[in-house]
């Protein structure tokens, strides 16, 4: 079972691209395909009963060999393929000499199969297993990883496809899961370290002086208006392309990944963000998007020639290239620092050309909730205590959004004058009617607080230690909660084993969602029917969930 | 279809687990659906305090696991030398150290040194401090220890509190009180700031005043203001971590420390160019 991989990989180095070229099956995503060099291949597993093995081993960018986490060998671990309806059983052997734990990341499942130790259940101990019992009900592209330590940063992770028990309505001859993360060549609690002693270490986009003479960037004024706020229009990401590689299915830029399609086929592409840190803008140059389903629920199609991603969150996108030419999937990150790059085309070892990452861009006023359309700002105060009652004043919080905004209807940062069309909160809208149209019994307020010059995260000014108390629900309860975030970053906020309606003004066809991204400066609702349990809701930056900016909503029966 | 699926777990895994079975047809035109509608006002539940996970797991090791969840953050640690230069002048050429080691996270213990000599005669001043750090807000953070001189002697010990944090304008700002064990109350402000050339080329004005409220001629200082200096240095950062810099700087004695000076046949006035390496651990 272990030499598996190593198997395939020797057997792909000596018959080159032989093995790519033969798998070309109907329906079958690009998982299992190698056009690329590089590591063993992802298995793909499906049927009722799954192993998987949790290990220690590399990964090999461009290249070069980066430690990691493995699951059965590979990074991204095995594809699991699953029918809607089915069972399904999975056994995960964990061969680490740490503890370890499988999240089924949009999964609704019991919540003691959820998979977060401490919270579902004890976790996994080193070199023993654990068996998940549950029923697959949903359908879709989902996907699962480690909700232990910082194992998913070091790859532990991998998608889930699953078909639905009907005719699938998205089915196209030819599907791709794009699996985007990013990944170090350093252990992410060096990062981690990094990061607390010297916050804005991985920060090589700053103004500067020079930049300053030479027209770019803030003005002066603007400049002295910031610094005297303390604030940095450049930090918008805290890990950047300076320590980060970024992958497509586990491969970097140059081991180009590719997917063959045939022209004037339809083609679907299933992207998941499996990145630890870094929210991705997605392009390919030449082809329009068609956005068919978020977090694995079918949206009414949108046309879209871009579109921002964030941790956690999938897209299933239906393109026709009708040319036969090579096309780039280009996953530019949001602060311009890196691209993480595949290619599709129609015949292995084709390429075409790679767009140059943008200007980087820089935050405003807006993303401090400070826009206030050409009013005086004066006697505005950045950190006021009485705007938001239930937030703790201490070290972490350095503002209080004095004015959140509702900014679902906006593109994601750095992409409002891109000059296309980019995808907008708005712009989904529901295939279905929602399941629950019930008008939500309360709204819960949660702020998203932290302080970057301490790098500091939590909700309502606490840690989830700090806090040690719960949301409490009753099972069945409609609640809508808004998200406010009090920071210059956008925080991609995740709630376990719930798919939940945004409030984007689409009444009974809400877009549904498990991931929702609030942008700096921004407030987003969504409204939830509380399924009995635990769960885990938290900030899917995972170094921002490590610090504390997570809580537990706590349903019980009514 | 998912909403059948949806009763399908539920009675596997939860019968509570039942959705509201809303059935969504078209609403009156006027009338908010689904999202569009208001919350109300309902109160929330009281907080619960089982742990349903109990119910399928080991108590013990669920409570095992729940504490390492709930752990508070971590310890940091580290070392840093924010000045380490030699100062070419007319006459004697000195060198100089600042710097400190810390570990913690919004509550820390602080080593800090600093010094300088000159190359014939040694060392001229070095302290050594321990002190206790506690955040106050996002940015200050308010200080107090002890501070043991080895130069000048006679060595005195002290007794110190301050407040250190980033100012506005990003501003590195240390105030410090010291009282000596012979009841002597000085004071201290250092302020410096980083100024981005480009990505790599810094430029770090920087100043320090300490000030007393009581001769000591012992030791060769005076009252009021003993000591001024400004100065400017040009890093290059090879890595954040690894900086080499040149600079200039000037430093000014006055009243009776410029007069004990004097008196010992040195010039209260000191111009430097100094070259130097900023690094951290």
């Amino acid at each position: 079972m272990k030499l598996a991989p190593f198997d395939r990989r020797t057997l792909l180095r000596a018959g080159g691209l032989a093995a790519g070229a033969s798998a070309t099956g109907w329906a079958m995503p690009g998982w299992a395909h190698r056009l690329a060099q590089g590591q063993p291949a992802p298995e793909t597993l499906s049927g009722e009963s799954i192993t998987l093995r949790i290990g220690k081993g590399s990964l090999l960018i461009d290249g070069k060999a980066a430690k990691a986490v493995t699951i059965n060998g590979t990074v991204p671990g095995p594809l699991l393929r699953l029918k809607q309806g089915q069972n399904l059983k999975l056994t995960v052997i964990n061969d680490l000499d740490e503890e370890t734990s499988l999240h089924w990341h949009g999964l609704l499942v019991p919540f003691q199969m959820d998979g977060v130790p401490g919270i579902s259940f004890p976790g996994i101990p080193p070199h023993t297993s654990f068996t998940y019992e549950f029923p697959v009900t949903q359908s879709g592209t989902y996907w699962y990883h480690s909700h232990s330590g910082l194992q998913e940063l070091l790859g532990q992770y991998a998608p889930i496809i699953i078909d639905p028990a009907g005719p699938d309505i998205n089915a196209a001859p030819r599907d791709h899961v794009v699996m985007l993360s990013d990944h170090s060549f350093i252990h992410p609690a060096k990062i981690l370290r990094n990061l607390k002693v010297d916050p804005g270490h991985y920060n090589h986009q700053q103004q500067t002086l020079g930049g300053l003479l030479a027209g770019k960037d803030q003005p002066l004024g603007q400049r002295l208006a910031w610094a005297k706020m303390r604030m940095d229009p450049t930090d918008m990401a805290d890990v950047t392309g300076a320590v980060l590689s970024y992958l497509i299915n586990g491969h970097g830029p140059a081991d180009n990944w590719t997917g063959l399609f045939t022209p004037g086929e339809r083609v679907r592409l299933r992207f998941i963000n499996a990145a630890a840190m870094t929210l991705f803008n997605i392009r390919i140059p030449g082809l329009t998007l068609s956005v068919v389903a978020a977090d694995g629920q079918d949206v009414q199609s949108v046309a879209v020639d871009e579109f921002q991603i964030a941790p956690g969150e999938t897209y299933d996108v239906i393109i026709t290239p009708t040319q036969d030419r090579a096309y780039t999937i280009a996953a530019e990150t949001m602060d311009r620092s890196g691209m993480a790059r595949a290619t599709l085309a129609p015949r292995a070892g084709m390429i075409a050309s790679v767009p140059a990452l943008r200007e980087r861009p820089l935050l405003t006023m807006r993303d401090m909730g400070m826009d206030m359309g050409g009013m005086s700002m004066k006697g505005m105060k950045m950190r006021d205590g009485t705007l938001a009652p239930q937030v703790k004043l201490g070290p972490g919080v350095e503002m209080i959004n004095p004015m959140p905004i509702d900014r679902t209807g906006e593109p994601g940062l750095g992409l409002a004058n891109v000059g296309h069309k980019v995808l907008t909160y708005r712009d989904l809208v529901a295939l279905a009617p929602n399941p629950d149209t019930s008008a939500p019994a309360r709204e819960i307020e949660v702020h998203l607080t932290g302080n970057m010059d301490r790098y500091m995260w939590s909700m309502d000014g606490k840690t989830m230690s700090e806090a040690h108390a719960p949301l409490p629900m009753r099972s069945g309860e409609r609640v809508r909660i808004t998200l406010i975030n009090d920071t210059m970053m956008a925080h991609p906020i995740h709630l376990h084993g719930h798919i939940v309606e945004l409030v984007t003004g689409h009444g009974d066809h809400a877009p549904r969602k498990h991931t929702v991204n609030v942008l700096p400066g921004g407030k987003v609702s969504f409204d939830m029917t509380a399924i009995p349990g635990d769960w885990p809701f938290h900030c899917h930056l995972f170094l921002h969930m490590a610090m504390g900016m997570m809580r537990i909503v706590q349903v019980r029966p009514a | 279809m998912k909403h059948l699926a949806f009763l399908t777990l539920a009675t596997i895994a939860t019968p509570a687990y039942a959705q509201p079975a809303t059935a969504p047809q078209a609403a009156p035109t006027n009338e908010p659906v689904g999202t569009d509608q208001s919350p109300g006002s309902a109160e929330p539940p009281p907080i619960a305090h089982d742990h349903p996970a109990d119910r399928y797991f080991d108590p013990k090791a669920m409570a095992a696991a729940m504490a390492a969840t709930m752990a508070p953050a971590p310890r940091y640690t580290q070392v840093r030398l924010d000045l380490a230069e030699v100062q070419f002048r007319n006459g004697q050429n000195g060198y100089r150290w600042e710097g400190e080691a810390w570990t913690g996270d919004l509550n820390r213990f602080i080593f800090r040194s600093k010094g300088e000599g000159t190359t014939a005669q040694h060392l001229d001043s070095a302290e050594l401090q321990g002190i206790y750090s506690r955040a106050l807000d996002p940015w200050w953070n308010v200080q107090a220890g002890i501070r043991q001189d080895i130069r000048p002697t006679p060595a005195r010990s002290y007794a110190t509190i301050g407040i250190e944090g980033m100012a506005p304008y990003k501003f590195d700002v240390l105030i410090a009180a010291f009282v000596s064990d012979k009841g002597h109350l000085t004071g201290r402000i250092e302020a410096s700031v980083d100024e981005r050339i480009t990505q790599h080329w810094v430029l770090q004005p920087r100043m320090e005043f300490d000030v007393a409220a009581q001769d000591r001629p012992d030791q060769g200082l005076g009252h009021g203001l003993d000591n001024a200096e400004i100065s400017l240095r040009l890093r290059y950062e090879i890595t954040r971590q690894f900086a080499p810099y040149i600079g200039l700087s000037y430093s000014l004695a006055t009243g009776k420390t410029a007069d004990y000076l004097r008196a010992a046949g040195q010039s209260p006035q000191q111009r430097s160019i100094v070259l130097g390496i900023r690094s951290w651990l």
